[in-house]
């Protein structure tokens, strides 16, 4: 069972919409004792990176989000959902981040003839040794955001090129993030989904 | 770098397709899901699906429509017509829509691009312009009510005011080249992508692969958008994407 967090965030449906197409099991919560009990974590997400702090915080999600991700639950963030893996975040000032991954939110440089948001489907040039960088390689996905991450090379399995260049897919160990859309990434964007049930399957997450 | 997209457009009256679509290898013609996933399998890059006949009953049955296309068919969907409040805008959002497109109800409420933009993000927020050429002025004015009124407004100063507002993206038809196959509106997309600084989806004139080709060969409008020409399989999406590749137009 994987559980999708759902803190009144746009277009988590979206993402179980694709589960429920691929018969993955799944659930949509913000149940602390239901996130613990399930097999794998989604962090969808749409919007602001400090209003979405804040829903969180209401539901008492955070400090349960880092416990589960340093327990070894495998977790994977969708666009903002991924930024919000992050220590933190320059959307509106400084605003703090899960801290589940090394680095910091940043605004994608306005240049000319590059609009921001990065808005539609981008090619992604993928590591061939992960699976999730295997999966993606090469293919282009459905990206929209204004905001992208910076964090150390050794995390980032995918990137595309937009100016500067933004990480598409991160990870480190059980921790995945997704800046694009893989539920709005047509067959590809299924296969992400499913490589990440498959990546749950391996890990075999111990609940105690 | 960003691919240009190719986007089919539905008009959906009480649920079903209009119109006319003549797929080949589809049973039911007129069913929104079953054309939906024919583009997906074609390679179309997001879907606009138009409530042609927006009444109180037509709505709940798009509602209906789109939570069974989201449920089947997993790329960029924008829905328009009939869309008057934020709680419309919401309620289509929920059932899966990723954008709303506002026409008329933009230009007679341009409040409602703001609440929109920031509840939802302006991302979410899409702003149609029907556009005709004023023969007096020899400019290009906006048109609503599916044609039936001109409202005075230029289409090039209406749209930067839209993109003020909170619109996030443009999807801008040309009503004098709309269903003469005679290509696209050059300079109606050379002039508003100088003038505004977010994407711009062109409607109106498609006829041939070279339309396309031309159009993003020569301005830089980010999708086009057809709709009777994909719908007849006169064009097919995937030789229209070989043509763009060979003339050296990014796409997916």
């Amino acid at each position: 069972m994987l559980a999708i967090i759902d803190y009144d965030t746009g277009n988590v449906r979206n993402v179980q919409k694709a589960l429920n197409y691929l018969d993955i099991e799944n659930c949509l919560t913000a149940d602390p004792a239901v996130i613990a009990r399930a097999d794998g974590l989604i962090l969808p997400g749409v919007g602001a990176f400090t209003k979405a702090m804040q829903a969180l915080a209401e539901r008492n999600l955070v400090q349960v989000l880092q416990k589960q991700a340093q327990i070894g639950q495998p977790m994977l963030g969708i666009c903002l959902g991924m930024q919000l893996l992050f220590d933190r975040s320059q959307e509106f000032g400084d605003s703090k981040g899960l801290g589940l991954l090394p680095g910091a939110v940043v605004a994608i440089p306005a240049k000319p003839g590059l609009k921001v948001p990065h808005m539609g489907w981008d090619q992604n040039c993928g590591r061939p040794s992960n699976r999730f960088g295997r999966v993606f390689d090469g293919e282009a996905t459905y990206f929209v955001h204004s905001y992208y991450v910076q964090t150390a090379a050794k995390n980032i399995v995918a990137t595309c090129d937009y100016g500067v260049s933004i990480p598409s897919i991160v990870q480190q160990s059980n921790v995945v993030g997704m800046q694009f859309h893989p539920e709005k990434s047509g067959a590809v964007g299924l296969a992400g989904l499913t490589a990440f049930k498959e990546m749950v399957n391996d890990v075999a997450f111990s609940r105690n | 770098m960003i691919t240009k997209r190719i986007i089919p457009c539905l008009d959906v009256d009480d649920g079903r397709v209009k119109k006319g679509v003549n797929f080949v290898n589809l049973t039911d013609v007129g069913d929104p899901t079953a054309i939906a996933a024919a583009y997906e399998q074609q390679g179309a890059d997001e879907l606009v699906l138009l409530d042609i006949t927006a009444t109180v009953n037509h709505r709940h049955a798009m509602v209906s429509t789109i939570e069974s296309v989201a449920s089947q068919v997993f790329m960029p969907l924008t829905v328009g017509g009939g869309i008057h409040t934020v709680a419309d805008m919401q309620e289509l959002l929920k059932a899966g829509a990723d954008k709303v497109s506002l026409n008329s109800a933009a230009v007679r409420q341009p409040e409602l691009i703001t609440a929109g933009a920031e509840k939802f993000g302006r991302q979410c927020m899409v702003v149609a312009i029907d556009v005709r050429m004023n023969p007096a002025t020899q400019r290009p004015e906006v048109v609503i009510d599916g044609g039936r009124t001109a409202v005075g407004l230029d289409a090039v100063e209406w749209a930067q005011q839209a993109v003020a507002l909170g619109a996030g993206e443009l999807l801008v038809t040309s009503m004098d080249k709309d269903g003469t196959k005679s290509g696209f509106d050059l300079a109606l997309y050379q002039e508003l992508t100088a003038a505004v600084n977010v994407p711009i989806i062109a409607s109106g004139g498609a006829g041939s692969i070279e339309d396309f080709t031309t159009l993003f060969t020569q301005t830089t409008v980010d999708a086009g958008l057809a709709a009777s020409v994909f719908h007849f399989g006169e064009l097919t999406i995937p030789e229209v994407k070989a043509q763009l590749k060979e003339s050296g137009v990014l796409v997916r």
